[in-house]
């Protein structure tokens, strides 16, 4: 009978009858009386139940930070993983742990296990201890006794720890990989190739095809589901490559945001910077492209960069293939061209053409990990001043992911120039008509979007001109 | 002699770390739902009201009583005793009778065999609604005159001939938004029966004798028949004081009728919508002037959205007229304090508990004033200090006798060159379009003592053993703030004997009875000195048997260094323990405290209801963006007195947690209802606490050396829990300024807090429309 393997905290678990529909918090807590992981929201918000995770049979592997109240156990075949438990060694704390005892780093002490994870992560993973990289790697534990410096401090002090706990996996203890899944009436999958997916995508129409589970994980966690059909994509091994070449990144449909960032990061700073405010690290660990694009939601961070980029998806079943551009594979709230039988197997951006501008914008209550209330990404090419090709393409202003088209056609034309935008504010209301919710109103939405453009008309023409209260 | 010239380790003023750090770093700190659970133990789910305001029709429990694993099934009907949870007046359900007056309000409740089947259950719990037209607003229920108790004067003068006779007047409006506690652990409980109709309660809660009340009114059973314990909670901040007999009390009745242990943990959304939060209000001023910018007369009202019932809303509003006068002396004043209902969620305790409110009013009125003259803001608060000696009663008719208000304002000066700093300000205003700079100050003083002079007071029982260590419990609650570790330093202290000996036991009311909430910041002042009484009382027993041994004089007798000595003399404080009980001279003592001075008039609002007053002052800098609103906070210095500090680190802790939660409360944390009156941001998906980002990058916290309190307060300290939170206020004025900066800093802000990237966008419209 197929088993799911896995290692925790070093010792091998070989599980044969747990629920896969288990988030792994509670199979933390509730099965492997780990209590120090802690559930502070079950939304992957707070990071309180983080935990790290890394791939059992690669010894060079870094460990990552993940949200355990939003995986499934089943998302932990063939891993290892690390609580709060398995940290000290013959009685001795790890140094992320004697760091914040010696920063005065806890209070009330809840959501400390869940920090102490993701410093764990942090300072095994070779990164600088700048302030940016330290926020950066905080973003996904909110802490309400501190103030957070205590922690960054103790964050700061240690970065750069060598990445020898790769040294948890024992070569004696390895866990087996399990490619189907079984408990009860629930029937899992855990493909490792690409005809193999498409074949039981075609067997199986209504299994939930599960790439990260940032956002599936909630109905486990939240809404405590039993979900009898799930496909995993996350070992399908042609949908991990990531190829730069014939003019266009290629994403396939298994990579993470965080496997995905060292390459935006060359080939599209503006969108990787964005990418950077998706969720947490917790988050992006574990999140897709295709995930972000399949659920089709109208404030889906990627979305616009990718339309404005002219990103197309590879959509592809057991008998064919097909590209779609991103722009006509969102059809509507939620709604996509994915056919019953199909996946997503790769994400193409085309590099941008010399002399075309791009940027990205996020507007949300807070920095990071927050929903964006309007987000924006804009293509601009000028001829002599003039605007000569104008992408402008927003979500959090309409039902799905949208181009102002009336703005575009309005400044296609006319010199790029303030003066060309005092009228934009009116032309953006034939465009949208946002809602009013909890993120803002339908006005902020309208005044945010034409005051963004504008942002972008100084960003590429006064270089030297501050824009942004980041930057400070 | 070396020996005895040693300090002890962990005595009064170090800074001692936290007594649970390693079992905070390690997963090892127990909460409450790490704890093991005895076999055949239930969990528990809630059924809220789906509408903010409707008439039960039917509710029918059958359904739900036939999922498999459901053992218990609960509604307002099957609470065996008295229907009511109000910490201060009466009449508030634990579960709702025929109306229900918010959504998210407890209507029914579930316990099973796991919580699972608790929460599918729940959800087929069949009620049918009327529905009712919600009021939703303070503004509606001021018209409509709907209070949840009596509305509140506090009055001095004329006012009407102060405002007449003013050389300038200004009157004006605006809301400052209410917050939602985040705690990180969730509200949660356990209630065991006991095998004679007792009942054993574990309780995440700030007030255990609270929960003990609760339950036995729920049960209709003595207070003896219910013992509540608290170990830690993990975070609190006014949420689990009276909102956790909500979470206990449906546990216990769940457990009464089950006759099982039953466990009651909210899920984060149930959490954020069940239970109250800060108190948002409608601040409405009518102030007049001199042209100098000396107040002449302010008439203030003070309206707080209380929810659906009282709860602590009478005393929240209390704390806010106390302090709308913040450092400020006001010679003719009207302040009207309005406790609105609505059908919202009732609102509660919350770290500073009205007093933010009452000094967020007066601080925007000052700015005002400042803008109007085209002064600067800090010289026309200067103009308006309390002085030592003349113009130094509050409203409330209490002198203020230990003012340090000049002191903070000049080293706040000279540590953060603030003339350089408004300078540089400034000068990057004139530079940038696009993002413009706010700077701002914030003089603090907060009155330390519960309003009411009864809660003043504290119990504690200590024991020492015939090794020598010792066991210390008091009233008080341990939810990260480090009073456990801060009173263990006491206890260190009086026996001279290293902390590592002192060991800290959970909060039970079986052990320390009739205790006051852990809340007012009060917890080291009112239970370091009880444990202090109970130490010194056994410190007294074992100086007469010392005294004996050594046959000297009692008064000869020392204790220092974990050692009692008598001249050069000395015997090893285990020893003299165990020596003690060879005499049969008793170890153990209950100690108790009550704060001096003190006395409070209700029906008049006069008084001296603090025992002292605690001091800080901030200055903060902020960038804001006019295309977007986005803001950020760049630095902030902060200076707090603390007395003479009991633990310098944890006292820091406090105040740079409290700095950064009063910072969200102005900026980022947006309670947002939507126009049936559901809650939309429920979870921190939506509810944005501050993150390790918005911390500003250059962030100076200092404690005020060589304060010690004019009162004898436990060796000289003060509280610290609240005040700092209020010096984020700072970030609230330096976003106005920001935002007056866009039209040269004369003209009057209208902003409402939080201060969201919205709000912000808008005022500089505001600001640019008038310009």
């Amino acid at each position: 009978m197929a088993s799911l393997q896995f290692l925790l905290n070093g010792e091998l678990r070989i599980e044969s009858a747990v629920s896969p529909s288990m988030t792994v918090l509670d199979y933390l807590r509730g099965i492997a009386r780990f209590t120090g992981t802690k559930e502070g929201c079950a939304e992957g918000d707070c990071g309180a139940c983080t935990v790290a995770i890394a791939d059992a049979h690669d010894e060079a592997a870094h460990y990552r930070a993940v949200n355990s109240c939003l995986m499934s156990v089943a998302q932990l075949d063939g891993c290892s993983l690390l609580t709060v438990e398995g940290l000290s060694r013959d009685g001795a704390l790890h140094p992320v742990q004697r760091a914040l005892i010696d920063a005065d780093a806890t209070q009330c002490g809840f959501c400390t296990p869940g920090f102490v994870m993701t410093m764990f992560a942090f300072a095994h993973g070779g990164e600088p201890a700048d302030d940016t990289t330290i926020h950066e790697a905080l973003a996904g534990n909110l802490c309400r006794c501190t103030g957070y410096r205590p922690i960054v401090e103790a964050c700061r002090q240690v970065a750069g720890l060598p990445n020898d706990a790769a040294g948890e996996r024992h070569p004696a203890a390895q866990p087996h990989p399990c490619e189907d899944y079984r408990a009860g009436d629930q029937h899992w999958f855990l493909p490792r190739s690409l005809p193999a997916l498409t074949t039981l995508r075609v067997q199986h129409p209504h299994a939930i095809i599960l790439g990260g589970g940032t956002d599936l994980g909630l109905l486990l966690s939240k809404e405590r589901k039993t979900l009898p059909g799930v496909i995993l994509t996350s070992r399908v091994s042609e949908m991990k490559k990531i190829s730069a070449g014939d003019g266009a990144l290629s994403l396939g449909g298994a990579v993470t945001y965080s496997e995905a960032l060292p390459h935006l990061d060359r080939h599209f700073p503006a969108f990787a910077a964005l990418v950077r405010r998706i969720g947490s690290r917790q988050i992006r660990n574990l999140g897709t492209f295709a995930g972000n694009l399949a659920t089709a939601s109208p404030i889906g961070d990627t979305t616009p960069c990718l339309i404005a980029l002219g990103a197309s998806v590879a959509l592809h079943s057991d008998t064919k293939s097909r590209t779609l551009p991103v722009e006509d594979f969102i059809t509507g709230y939620r709604k996509t061209a994915l056919q019953p039988d199909e996946i997503i197997a790769a994400i193409r951006i085309p590099f941008l053409p010399e002399g075309d501008q791009f940027a990205a914008y996020k507007l949300s209550k807070r920095f990071d990990q927050d929903i964006s209330t309007v987000v924006a990404a804009f293509r601009l090419r000028t001829k002599d001043g003039i605007v000569h090709a104008l992408r402008l393409v927003y979500g959090g202003m309409a039902a799905t992911t949208a181009r102002a088209h009336a703005v575009e056609a309005a400044l296609t034309g006319q010199p790029w120039a303030a003066s060309s935008l005092a009228g934009i504010g009116a032309l953006m209301t034939r465009d949208f008509k946002p809602m009013t919710d909890q993120r803002g109103s339908g006005a902020y939405r309208l005044d945010a979007a034409a005051n963004l453009l504008r942002r972008f008309q100084i960003e590429t023409t006064q270089p030297a001109a501050l824009t942004r209260v980041d930057a400070l | 002699m070396s020996e005895r010239l040693d300090r002890i380790r962990g005595g009064v003023h170090t800074a001692h770390r936290h007594d649970s750090a390693e079992g905070h770093v390690t997963g090892r700190a127990l909460y409450l739902d790490d704890m093991p659970t005895v076999t055949g133990t239930l969990e528990a789910a809630l059924v809220l009201s789906p509408h903010a305001h409707a008439r039960i029709a039917r509710m029918d429990l059958e359904r739900a009583r036939a999922v498999p694993g459901v053992v218990a099934v609960i509604a307002a009907r099957d609470i065996p005793g008295k229907n009511d949870i109000a910490p201060i007046r009466t009449d508030e359900p634990l579960l709702a009778v025929d109306i229900v007056e918010y959504e998210g309000q407890p209507v029914a409740a579930i316990a099973a065999l796991t919580l699972d089947q608790a929460r599918a259950a729940a959800k087929l719990v069949e009620i049918e609604y009327d529905v009712l037209e919600p009021v939703l607003t303070i503004e509606e229920a001021m018209a409509r005159e709907m209070y949840v108790s009596p509305p509140q004067t506090m009055t001095r003068g004329d006012v009407n001939a102060a405002l007449a006779t003013a050389t300038h007047r200004l009157s004006g409006a605006f809301h400052c938004g209410g917050q939602d506690h985040f705690y990180l652990e969730g509200q949660i409980a356990l209630a065991v029966p006991g095998d004679s109709g007792d009942f054993q309660i574990f309780s995440s809660t700030q007030h255990p004798t609270e929960v003990q009340h609760g339950v036995a009114h729920l049960l209709g059973i003595p207070f003896n028949a219910v013992t509540v314990e608290v170990r830690r909670m993990g975070g609190a901040f006014g949420g689990k004081e009276s909102q956790a007999t909500i979470i206990a009390g449906i546990a216990a009745v769940l457990a009464w009728k089950a006759r099982r242990p039953v466990k009651l943990r909210l899920p984060r959304d149930d959490d954020m919508r069940a239970t109250g939060k800060r108190h948002p209000f409608l601040i409405r001023y009518d102030v007049g002037f001199d042209a100098d910018g000396t107040i002449r007369g302010l008439d203030l009202t003070l309206a707080a959205n209380g929810g659906n019932v009282a709860d602590h809303t009478p005393a929240v509003i209390t704390r806010a007229l106390c302090h709308a006068d913040n450092c400020y002396w006001l010679p003719a004043l009207r302040f009207r304090g309005l406790p609105c209902k609505t059908h919202t969620v009732s609102n509660t305790a919350f770290r500073g508990y009205g007093g933010p409110q009452g000094m967020i009013a007066i601080e925007t009125i000052i700015d005002a004033i400042a803008r109007h003259l085209g002064e600067p803001l800090e010289d026309v608060r200067a103009k308006n200090f309390y002085r030592v000696g003349r113009n130094d009663v509050t409203p409330y008719d209490m002198t203020v006798e230990d003012n340090i208000i000049d002191r903070l304002v000049d080293e706040l000066e000279r540590a953060a060159d603030m003339a350089s700093w408004r300078r540089e300000t400034d000068a990057f205003n004139r530079a940038n379009d696009v993002v413009k700079k706010g700077l701002a100050t914030m003089p603090v003083k907060f009155g330390i003592s519960f309003n009411r002079p009864a809660l003043n007071q504290a119990g504690a029982l200590v024991h020492v053993y015939t090794d020598g260590s010792v066991t210390l419990n008091h009233g008080g609650t341990e939810m990260g703030q480090g009073l456990f570790i801060k009173v263990a330093q006491v206890v260190a202290e009086a026996f001279q004997i290293d902390i590592d000996h002192v060991r800290m036991t959970a909060t039970t009311t079986g052990k320390v009875p009739n205790t006051s909430p852990t809340a007012a910041s009060s917890g080291s002042d009112l239970n370091g000195m009880a444990a202090l009484n109970a130490a010194e009382q056994i410190k007294s027993r074992m100086a007469d048997v010392a005294a004996e041994h050594f046959d000297v004089p009692k008064a000869e007798i020392t204790f220092a260094a974990n050692h009692v000595f008598a001249g050069n003399r000395s015997i090893r404080f285990p020893e003299l323990a165990a020596l003690c009980w060879e005499k049969r001279v008793s170890l153990s003592a209950t100690g108790f405290y009550r704060t001096p001075k003190i006395h409070w008039d209700l029906a008049t609002n006069k008084g001296r209801p603090f025992y002292y007053f605690a001091y800080g002052i901030a200055a903060s800098e902020v960038a804001i963006d006019t295309l977007t609103g986005e803001m950020r906070v760049l630095r902030a210095e902060l200076l707090q007195d603390c007395g003479r500090s009991l633990n310098p680190a944890i006292d820091l802790g406090q105040i740079e947690g409290a700095f950064v939660q009063g910072m969200g409360w102005l900026t980022s944390e947006e309670l947002w209802w939507d126009g049936k009156g559901r809650l939309r941001t429920h979870g921190p998906s939506t509810y944005k606490i501050p993150g390790s980002r918005d911390v500003p990058p250059v962030f100076n916290v200092r404690i005020l050396e060589d304060s010690p309190n004019r009162e004898e307060t436990v060796f000289r300290s003060k509280a610290v829990g609240e005040p700092p939170l209020m010096l984020a206020i700072s970030v609230w004025l330096a976003i106005r300024d920001a935002i007056a900066s866009v039209s040269g800093g004369e003209r009057a802000v209208n902003l409402d807090a939080p201060a969201t990237p919205e709000r912000i966008l808008v005022a500089v419209a505001d600001q640019r429309s008038r310009a």
